[in-house]
């Protein structure tokens, strides 16, 4: 609700001098604008929230309260799909494995582009921000027959993480290439060189951590998009957090515990992006 | 085949006196490899397998399996859910910038709200269909809407909680890029708010508009999560039939069907997100 309360503090009204009396008036109105634009869009986007909270808190008899759903998180299973923790767990281990992958698959790469083959930059984008034009379900149709090849070796839901990497490219590169233009990648490994540093320690030792914030934040985009994940997993016949939502809804219509994990889970990616954001401000603070 | 440019190339930037074992493109093989693998292979398979009878054979007639009624319906329901969505999501996520844009550049409420919008364009999924199910379901607490299992109207709804904050985030930027002077200049001139809409800003904006509409209609286009867990008895719009050929081998006969489906969605997407390409460029002129 700061939102609503702050909203008078705009640039608008702080010049000093009295503004002339059409500008005022203009600047009544767009504050008024202002005032009704924030209080609708923001009812609209609370409400619903607000709804799943509420039924997350209800009692067995309608109308009360009771914690209960929220307690069921680490207990609950449905018949005839594996217990709700479980797949929490999976969820979880996928991403940080995702993430992993992500960061071993596309940083060295795209310092190495940037240093020793230019030529592929143009491409290797293409290539990054390809996935947001293929969209998942079709992906899955062909993913099959590759899948089909990997269950040969594991069963475990922890697989998906192959294609997990290729969702989270645009995300991540884009993150990536932007912490990467921020720095002199050339000069810096240069130095390095010419000190006798091998290649793996530029990397490592000196571009790196130059990008972290960057790679802080492909990380934190790419574990969101992994505890949102649901058509691949789905359609795969694995079974992850928003999967086992899906499933728990099916078999039990209304069950509270639906809500609790869901505002649960809504609540953790809310905090991975806060923290984005909040780093990506002090980054900006200090530059 | 691109091999023998690419040693040369690749061996240019190098330092002189150093011996060249292996050309640098080298690094770069397990990133393409990878690439490769999952995603353009599986991209690959969809689109000659669309092309191929279930014998293995090639097909091409399939092609015209796509103006089939019955496959054509689910098309023409993705076509309708996308283009609400998308038509409400930019207009109402287009007043939301504009609104967000007129205060303090460093303000809470702007930061509050991109923040807030990273998080809700991201939003899709099973759960946002439970948030509403919870609001203006059956059982709703706000009221029950008795829309709300109707196609496409219910769905539409749940579609924009995503969308409106996606164009925030693509439109905010063009919104941005309005120059003070030129609101000063044609006020100076004479001109009323509504001349000045009509013909400054409302002409300036519209490239990025209309560029942030078809980002919106891609990204509804491929919406599979949220609709799935809202009704997934009967299939309205292509993701939904796609998964359910995938699931059951009934359908179409001697058709790939799932394949031919996903084609049919490669192509629409393509043919959109070159729109979108087209419309930045122009947008991104006035971006200065």
């Amino acid at each position: 609700m700061a939102a609503l309360t702050s909203v008078g503090e705009t640039p608008l009204t702080a010049p000093a001098g009295r503004p002339s009396g059409m500008q005022a008036r203009r600047r009544k109105r767009l504050n008024m604008f202002r005032y009704v634009v924030f209080t609708v869009f923001g009812l609209f986007f609370l409400l619903p929230l607000l709804a799943m909270v509420r039924f997350s808190l209800e009692g067995a008899k309608l109308g009360t309260w009771s914690v209960t759903a929220w307690k069921q998180i680490a207990s609950y299973s449905g018949t005839g799909i594996p217990p709700l923790i479980s797949s929490i767990e999976i969820t979880l281990e996928l991403a940080v494995i995702t993430c992993v992958v992500m960061l071993v698959l596309l940083v060295p790469t795209m310092i190495w582009v940037r240093l020793r083959v230019q030529w592929l930059a143009r491409t290797m984008e293409f290539l990054c921000l390809l996935p947001l034009t293929i969209p998942a379900i079709v992906l899955v149709v062909g993913l099959g027959a590759i899948y089909n090849k990997i269950q040969h070796y594991s069963l475990s839901a922890l697989m998906l993480f192959w294609v997990y990497v290729i969702l989270a490219l645009p995300y991540a590169y884009r993150a990536l290439a932007a912490g990467l233009s921020a720095i002199d990648v050339t000069t810096l490994s240069e130095a390095a060189r010419s000190l006798g540093a091998s290649w793996f320690s530029v990397m490592v030792r000196v571009i790196a951590p130059n990008m972290r914030q960057a790679i802080l934040n492909a990380v934190l985009l790419t574990a969101a998009l992994v505890l949102g994940e649901f058509t691949i997993a789905y359609l795969l016949l694995y079974n992850n957090l928003q999967v086992e939502l899906y499933s728990i809804s099916r078999n039990t219509p209304n069950a509270g515990v639906l809500f609790s994990t869901s505002v649960a889970a809504l609540l953790f990616g809310f905090a991975l992006l806060m923290i984005l954001s909040y780093a990506g401000r002090r980054r900006r603070g200090r530059g | 085949m691109a091999v023998a440019a690419a040693t040369e190339t690749g061996a240019r930037p190098s330092r002189a006196g150093r011996r060249l074992s292996t050309p640098a493109w080298v690094g770069t093989v397990p990133f393409l490899a990878y690439v490769a693998i999952f995603l353009v292979w599986p991209t690959g398979i969809v689109v000659v397998d669309a092309l191929k009878n279930p014998n293995g054979a090639w097909a091409f007639s399939n092609i015209t399996e796509l103006g089939n009624p019955l496959v054509r319906g689910y098309f023409i329901g993705s076509f309708k859910l996308c283009l609400l969505s998308s038509l409400l999501g930019a207009v109402f996520g287009a007043i939301l910038a504009y609104a967000v844009a007129s205060g303090d550049p460093d303000g809470t409420v702007r930061r509050l709200y991109l923040a807030v919008s990273g998080v809700l364009a991201q939003f899709g999924g099973v759960t946002l269909a439970f948030a509403f199910l919870a609001l203006i379901g059956p059982v709703g607490l706000l009221f029950h809407a008795s829309w709300f299992y109707s196609f496409p109207w219910g769905i539409t709804v749940i579609y924009t909680y995503f969308q409106i904050p996606l164009m925030v985030l693509v439109f905010l930027p063009a919104i941005d890029g309005l120059k003070v002077q030129w609101r000063e200049a044609s006020e100076n001139l004479g001109a009323s708010a509504w001349q000045y809409w009509r013909h400054v800003g409302g002409p300036l904006l519209a490239p990025a508009f209309l560029g942030g509409l078809l980002l919106l209609f891609a990204n509804a286009l491929s919406a599979f999560a949220t609709i799935i867990a809202w009704e997934n008895q009967i299939a309205y719009i292509v993701p939904q039939q796609i998964s359910t050929a995938l699931s059951s081998e009934v359908g179409l006969s001697n058709v790939n069907v799932a394949d031919l489906l996903a084609l049919g969605m490669v192509i629409m997407v393509a043919i959109v997100m070159t729109g979108y390409a087209l419309l930045q460029r122009r947008a991104a002129r006035w971006l200065r």
